[in-house]
């Protein structure tokens, strides 16, 4: 594959431009490691997905509209978040007049793990990350995008994550007791559903612990940023990287 | 309007998509079938005994009320059926012939035919079927080929003794029915 | 009460809340295991999604199928458009047997209809024959859970009240005992009762017989020794062939209990000699929910309550908490259909995690229809939305967040966002966690700095 004739759109999340830029910083440091060519559409501001899972989804034109002006033209569009590529996937509302762009970024926007594996193939990446890592199945990328396989369902098991990270040097990758419960976020249920919310985070933190993960990861800061809000408030030990960041830091 | 009409006429308002009807595969076991059997019905809290183990538990056992359905051991009767199922209220124990079993799941088919009374299998304090080893299927799916279209007033699939889990998840076996079942292979 | 007020009621006790939790995770595992020892699991879904689909393309022309071979079966068939009817048609039965005292097995349509009150204000005695129904029947509350309706009872509490009420030992807890002592004062009833109720777990259209499943032989017990048999269905209840069984009871117990199968599948044809049995088929909004094209998947459903089973938030929650009948994730999307007003919070009460739809055993995208349910309620009901709205202004302006925010965000969103993003109580988001820290710059500065 010649990387360099292909333009990747980079898209971060509205809430990692401004709350967790580190991690775009390192999605796109690790695009460009493998060989992409990465660009940043600078109008990008937001996906849209909190208003449409508040039940407007039909007031979101505006913003698929501004995605899709700003992303149409890119071979590919990556993300480091899953529930934002799924949103943009499958809760655009149908713009007539774009269908056929929408249909296109429907067919190339990828999250950042199912990009490095389905679409750039990368395998036995060399590196080191000798730490205890615990993974959160975010569940817009597992169930969504199937970026790896549900524990309910019947099939072979999968996931994308830990083919990209278990073979790093030193790196454990933890077993949990539930290894794809929701953490309890869910966008605005986070706070319209706040002590559900908080138990649901508290009790996935809980199994983190509980089989001594060091470094909780996972595909969306999303989650992340409510579970490292509730660690941080209750003084837990346990400290949160995005995988981009992981995989970043390892390699070099 | 009646009810009938007004139901009826509103589904036939919507217009739908067609949407056919898929036909079935007969998916099997890979399990021998009567070693899966056995442990289905195992795992269902019944039991499975050979003829001679039957005969042996049941000379020593002293029920006071016993009822067969099944000519071979006619003898075990303690009493002639009752015109009045109810009057079955304290039957110890009814045996009684499956006409085949299931070994995915150890149920065990009976219908009219094999059931003096509807009541027999529900009223009874123990329950013992008698089934025939060369009459096993694999799955449900076989089970249903075999029945057909037979038109039998009532069937049942049994599987086990009565259970529930309801207090707590415990499981406890005997809540209304039969409080236990052996299933005697011949 | 809205389903966050009584979540969190349900929540402030801590250890029962996560006994609750564990107990129905516990049901959820057992459904996993079983489920791949069988390695057509997945393929059987299909197959059942596919006949329930075919089932409700056609459901007029397999409900007159359905009647007509029941008919000519011997047995009575009645058509009910709601739940009056449907009551009033159980009482002219009862009253035509002249029979003032029923038994009644697990039927959450009869729930649904709310035939328990109506029966008891008509002077006829109901009894509750599931152990589990039983015990909240006793207790004078509705099931919580629609399969494992006691689910949210603690044995301590059952013997307390079966010590009240059947005179059992005071403080002995052994679940055998006390479902012994249940086994006595039930039967005492099976053995009076002239007519038996029952639910309809599945109904043939090709041979006119119906299905009734339990585990503890309760519905058996009640129908064969009464005179008369009234079974209860929901009209989506129907499938074509006698064959699908095949396919239906492979899922039902597994995905319900992780059973193999149920330990009793009672198929009625034709009533015993000198006895009756009638079917009434209920409508009560089901033909309203099959003509809403998003929603109609819903009727689908086998009522195994898988996803109450798997949903992280009816675990932490409660039946209760939900207000319906029908609780949990299938609940929040049948229940808007029959009053959205009222059921406005379910369909929110949800992350939409998903995995209610992959426990589902006939498909229904519960978590899809869950988003969509959303998108209809802010478009009827723009009072909540509007409510919503309000909180969401105070919260981000009120919030030191807000100030923290560079104002680039804020000004090029409220552009191109809505008011219903912009109001919202983020405020609350601080009861139990911290903020992230506000970086020094964002990603859009750091690239235009680094990379422009």
């Amino acid at each position: 594959m010649n990387l360099n004739a292909l333009h990747v759109g980079l898209f971060i999340p509205c809430y990692v431009d401004q709350f967790y830029p580190k991690v775009g910083v390192a999605t796109l440091e690790l695009l460009e490691k493998f060989g992409c060519r990465v660009s940043y559409p600078l109008g990008q501001t937001c996906c849209g997905q909190p208003m449409a899972n508040a039940g407007y989804e039909r007031d979101t034109e505006g913003t698929a509209r501004h995605f899709i002006s700003l992303f149409k033209d890119f071979d590919y569009i990556v993300a480091p978040s899953g529930s934002c590529v799924l949103h943009v996937k499958e809760h655009f509302p149908k713009l007539r007049d774009l269908e056929q762009e929408q249909r296109e970024i429907h067919d190339k926007i990828f999250e950042l793990t199912e990009f490095l594996t389905d679409i750039l193939q990368v395998k036995d990446i060399k590196g080191k990350f000798p730490h205890k890592v615990g993974y959160h199945a975010s569940c817009h990328g597992q169930r969504g995008l199937r970026l790896a396989s549900s524990s309910e369902m019947n099939g072979t098991p999968f996931n994308k994550a830990k083919g990209l990270l278990e073979n790093l040097d030193g790196l454990e990758w933890m077993t949990l007791n539930r290894t794809d419960e929701c953490c309890g976020f869910g966008g605005t249920f986070s706070v319209t559903e706040e002590a559900l919310s908080l138990r649901m985070g508290k009790d996935r933190l809980d199994d983190h612990e509980q089989h001594q993960v060091e470094i909780l990861t996972g595909g969306d800061m999303s989650c992340i940023m409510h579970l490292q809000g509730i660690a941080s408030r209750e003084g837990r030990k346990v400290k949160f990287m995005h995988l981009a960041e992981i995989l970043n830091q390892a390699i070099q | 309007m009646s009810s009938r009409e007004s139901i009826l006429g509103a589904i036939r308002a919507i217009t739908q998509e067609k949407k056919n009807l898929p036909e079935l595969p007969s998916f099997g076991i890979s399990e021998e079938i009567e070693t899966a059997f056995k442990k289905s019905i195992e795992g269902n809290k019944g039991e499975i005994l050979s003829e001679i183990e039957f005969l042996d538990w049941l000379s020593k056992s002293s029920w006071a009320n016993v009822f067969s359905a099944v000519s071979a051991y006619a003898t075990a009767s303690t009493l002639e059926l009752p015109q009045d199922p109810h009057e079955l209220e304290d039957l110890n124990l009814a045996i009684l012939e499956g006409q085949f079993g299931v070994a995915e799941n150890g149920a065990i088919w009976l219908d009219d035919r094999q059931l003096p009374h509807r009541a027999l299998p529900f009223i009874t304090e123990h329950l013992v079927i008698v089934l025939r080893k060369s009459r096993l299927f694999p799955t449900l799916h076989q089970a249903y080929e075999n029945i057909g279209d037979e038109h039998s007033g009532f069937g049942l699939f049994i599987a086990g003794p009565s259970k529930t889990a309801d207090i707590e998840q415990s499981l406890v076996i005997g809540a209304h029915g039969a409080k236990s079942l052996r299933v005697v292979m011949i | 009460m809205s389903h966050p007020q009584a979540a969190t009621e349900f929540l402030k006790d801590q250890a029962k809340a996560k006994w609750h939790d564990e107990t129905l995770w516990f049901v959820r595992d057992k459904r996993d295991r079983i489920s791949k020892t069988l390695p057509e699991w997945e393929d059987l879904r299909n197959l059942a999604s596919q006949i329930k689909e075919n089932v409700l393309s056609k459901l007029d022309s397999y409900l007159e199928e359905f009647e007509k071979n029941a008919v000519r079966n011997g047995m009575r068939v009645h058509w009910a458009k709601d739940a009056e009817e449907h009551n009033e048609i159980v009482l002219s039965i009862l009253q035509k047997q002249k029979c003032t005292a029923i038994v009644k097995s697990k039927s959450i349509l009869t729930e649904e209809c709310h035939l328990n009150p109506y029966l008891e204000k008509n002077g006829i005695e109901v009894v509750d024959t599931d152990l589990g129904e039983r015990i909240v029947q006793f207790l004078n509350q509705p099931p919580s859970h629609i399969v494992l309706p006691a689910i949210h009872l603690k044995k301590g509490e059952i013997s307390d009240l079966f010590h009240e009420k059947l005179h059992t030992e005071k403080g002995n807890e052994d679940p055998a005992y006390l479902t012994h002592a249940a086994r006595l004062h039930l039967r005492e009833k099976f053995l009076k009762a002239k007519v038996a109720i029952t639910g309809v777990n599945f109904a043939v259209a090709e041979t006119g017989e119906f299905v009734v499943c339990t585990n503890e032989g309760n519905a058996d017990m009640g129908v064969h020794l009464a005179d008369v048999h009234i079974a209860c269905m929901g009209i989506e209840k129907i499938i074509p062939r006698r064959k699908d069984l095949g396919v239906f009871l492979r899922l039902l117990a597994r995905s319900a209990t992780g059973q193999p199968v149920t330990n009793y599948n009672s198929h009625f044809r034709s009533p015993a000699t000198g006895k009756e049995i009638h079917v009434i088929l209920v409508d009560n909004g089901r033909t309203a929910q099959l003509a809403r094209e998003k929603f109609k998947n819903s009727l689908k459903c086998i009522r195994c309550g898988a996803c109450m089973n798997t949903c992280p938030i009816y675990r932490r929650s409660g039946g209760f908490s939900y207000g319906s009948t029908v609780p949990g994730p299938i609940g929040s999307i049948l229940s808007p259909g029959l009053d959205m007003k009222k059921y406005s919070t379910l369909p929110f009460a949800s992350t939409l995690c998903g995995s209610c739809s992959d426990v589902c055993p006939v498909k229904i995208n519960i978590h899809e229809q869950l988003y969509e349910w959303r998108q209809e309620i802010t478009k009827t009901h723009g009072e909540l939305g509007k409510g919503l709205s309000m909180k969401l202004a105070n919260g981000i302006f009120k919030s030191p967040l807000a100030y923290k925010i560079s104002g680039n965000l804020m000004r090029t969103a409220l552009k191109t966002l809505p008011k219903s993003l912009i109001y919202h109580p983020i405020n609350s988001w601080g009861k139990g966690r911290n903020l992230p820290e506000t970086p020094q710059e964002s990603f859009k500065e750091w690239y235009q700095k680094n990379r422009t």
